[in-house]
């Protein structure tokens, strides 16, 4: 069974954390509305939003499913043309953008099913390798197509420009909670648990009876799709979009926020994500070392935490709630240990 | 109950198994014995769908399940406790149990979820532990209770004694013995061929691809060629 808590019910549990990240989003979007939180930090924010989102729907392929794709950010390339061009053709309409970043997703999940089918029969560095030649022939593709087939689509090197900046705060972060809200709950459901056990092992997943190439297949599809919606959401923070920003670093970009937040962590992938996006923006004074600390940082994680900051560790609001009043129940003192004992025998009992 | 009709499977340009039939009967305990590379486990990895054989058919409860995916075949009643145990590592032993009833229904497993833990009783003081860190035979208990929780009419154990202490394979083949006794068939690879031909009721030996011999179990204990080939004199 998956682990419940025996103190805080069900759909109080969600209702507590919804009520957060409301107050959350509240809070953020009065402060840059009003002008507290200036306009160039807002897009920072969002930018933030957006590498949580990719880092997250990354950490499924990687983390939970155990392969090793370097093609992230060829799906977040699809999503975000597809989402730009839309926005460009029907600009103004207030739903334009929520339906541009669901398109942005689509076409993303599409090339996941078209990738992924072929890539998932391979295994590890095979898999890598076939995954970055997307990442690159998409990146290409980008590049060439108008030239070589006469269109005005992607506008090749010159970029796509002029896509309205319809991203703000609040729709990154309702974006944000919807991929760790839809990931966390296939997760914890019986098709999260056939998706873990295939990174356990492989052989025993399929000797179980777990259709191995479908669930391979679910989670890389759901990956591809939030980083389309991730690509969608850049498009319209930046509003231009130049097919060299999708290359090989921007897919190792996103997996050293996965792997540094622990593969496996849903927690660790938006702490890392938020981190090591606004890490750069607020060193601007010391650009030049910039990018000698990051590697630093990686060097020494992976020296003293292999497994990553959070290794599989995942944070749970709620979990904590539940020691909070555990340990206020038990009293002070000795209450601490006790409380933890309580707990593990709830557990164990269920 | 279980029909393989000449089966040639390959590896690449290998040809591993070399027209093998043979098959099992309801209720009975049959054992493939061979040597290492004989290709007993490329056998049990073919019936349960794992490697595709170019020719012949494999018949479960007459249903054809020669190239159907692996998932069907254990849906289909027929479970596979693979080489080497390969358990869920980081899972804990009770995960894993469900893991193996994953074919069925969340609501209809908690009664051999008990019937599990009083065949394994380890494995029941073990349920919240981590099965990373159990020891090789607790993991071979695992692995078979993982294979029984998707209620199997036929077994498929592949060396489960491979690393173990003399005295937990005797317990593993006691185990055995009383899951076939509760009404499972089983069918049995082993390198062991005289703890094997023990317990079994017929035994088929393979040499290089193909079966040389095939007796009754006991007839092939005292098989002059088995006995040199396999038994040691």
């Amino acid at each position: 069974m998956i682990k419940k808590s025996t103190i805080i019910p069900m759909p109080l549990r969600y209702l507590i954390n919804i009520v957060l990240f409301a107050a959350f989003l509240f809070v953020m979007n009065t402060l840059i509305t009003g002008g507290t939180i200036s306009k160039y930090y807002s897009g920072v924010i969002s930018s933030i939003g957006i590498s949580i989102i990719l880092a997250v729907s990354l950490n499924m392929a990687t983390g939970y499913l155990g392969q090793l794709p370097l093609g992230h950010a060829g799906f977040m390339a699809v999503g975000a043309y597809t989402s730009a061009l839309i926005m460009k053709a029907a600009a103004g309409s207030l739903i334009t953008f929520p339906l541009a970043l669901l398109a942005g997703g689509l076409v993303a999940a599409l090339f996941g099913i078209l990738i992924g089918i072929p890539a998932l029969k391979l295994k590890g560095d095979y898999l890598a390798i076939l995954t970055l030649g997307f990442g690159q022939i998409i990146m290409v593709v980008l590049l060439n197509i108008d030239d070589v087939l006469g269109f005005k689509l992607t506008r090749g090197a010159a970029g796509l420009q002029k896509i309205p900046k319809t991203t703000t705060f609040l729709i990154t972060f309702i974006c944000v909670g919807i991929t760790c809200f839809v990931i966390h709950t296939i997760m914890k459901s019986r098709h999260g648990r056939a998706i873990l056990s295939i990174r356990e092992n492989e052989i025993a997943a399929e000797s179980c009876g777990i259709n191995t190439t479908y669930y391979k297949t679910l989670g890389f599809v759901v990956s591809a799709f939030f980083a389309g919606v991730a690509g969608g959401l850049y498009a319209g923070n930046i509003g231009i979009l130049n097919p060299s920003a999708f290359g090989f670093m921007k897919s190792i970009e996103i997996l050293v926020m996965v792997v540094l937040g622990g593969m496996g962590s849903m927690f660790g992938s938006v702490l890392s994500g938020g981190v090591l996006t606004a890490l750069p923006e607020l060193l601007r004074d010391f650009d030049k070392y910039r990018m000698v600390v990051y590697s630093l940082v990686l060097v020494v994680v992976m020296i003293f935490k292999p497994t990553g900051l959070m290794g599989t560790y995942d944070f749970s609001l709620n979990g904590l709630l539940d020691k909070l009043i555990l340990r206020l129940k038990g009293g002070k003192g000795d209450g601490g240990g006790k409380a933890v004992l309580v707990e593990k025998e709830g557990k164990a009992n269920e | 109950m279980l029909k393989v009709n000449d089966i040639n499977v390959f590896y690449g340009s290998i040809h591993a198994i070399k027209g093998v039939s043979f098959e099992v009967n309801k209720g009975e305990i049959v054992t493939l014995i061979g040597a290492n590379g004989a290709g007993k486990s490329t056998i049990l990895n073919t019936v349960s769908g794992l490697l595709k054989s170019k020719t012949g058919s494999i018949t479960f409860i007459d249903k054809t399940i020669s190239n159907i995916v692996p998932h069907k075949i254990v849906a289909a009643g027929l479970a596979q406790v693979p080489e080497g145990r390969r358990v869920f590592l980081g899972m804990t032993v009770e995960e894993n149990l469900e893991m193996g009833a994953f074919t069925r229904k969340a609501n209809e497993i908690s009664e051999d979820m008990d019937s599990v833990y009083v065949r394994f009783p380890r494995l029941k003081e073990r349920r919240k532990q981590i099965a990373g860190t159990l020891s090789g035979g607790e993991q071979q208990m695992l692995a078979m209770g993982r294979a029984l929780m998707s209620k199997p009419e036929l077994l498929m154990l592949d060396e489960p004694s491979m690393g173990l202490a003399p005295i937990l394979v005797e317990q593993i083949f006691d185990i055995i013995k009383e899951l076939n006794a509760a009404g499972t068939t089983i069918l049995l690879v082993e390198q062991n061929a005289q703890m094997a031909l023990s317990i079994a009721d017929r035994g088929y030996v393979l040499e290089t691809g193909k079966i040389v011999t095939s007796a009754k179990a006991s007839d092939l204990l005292n098989n002059d060629a088995v006995k040199k080939a396999y038994l040691g004199g």
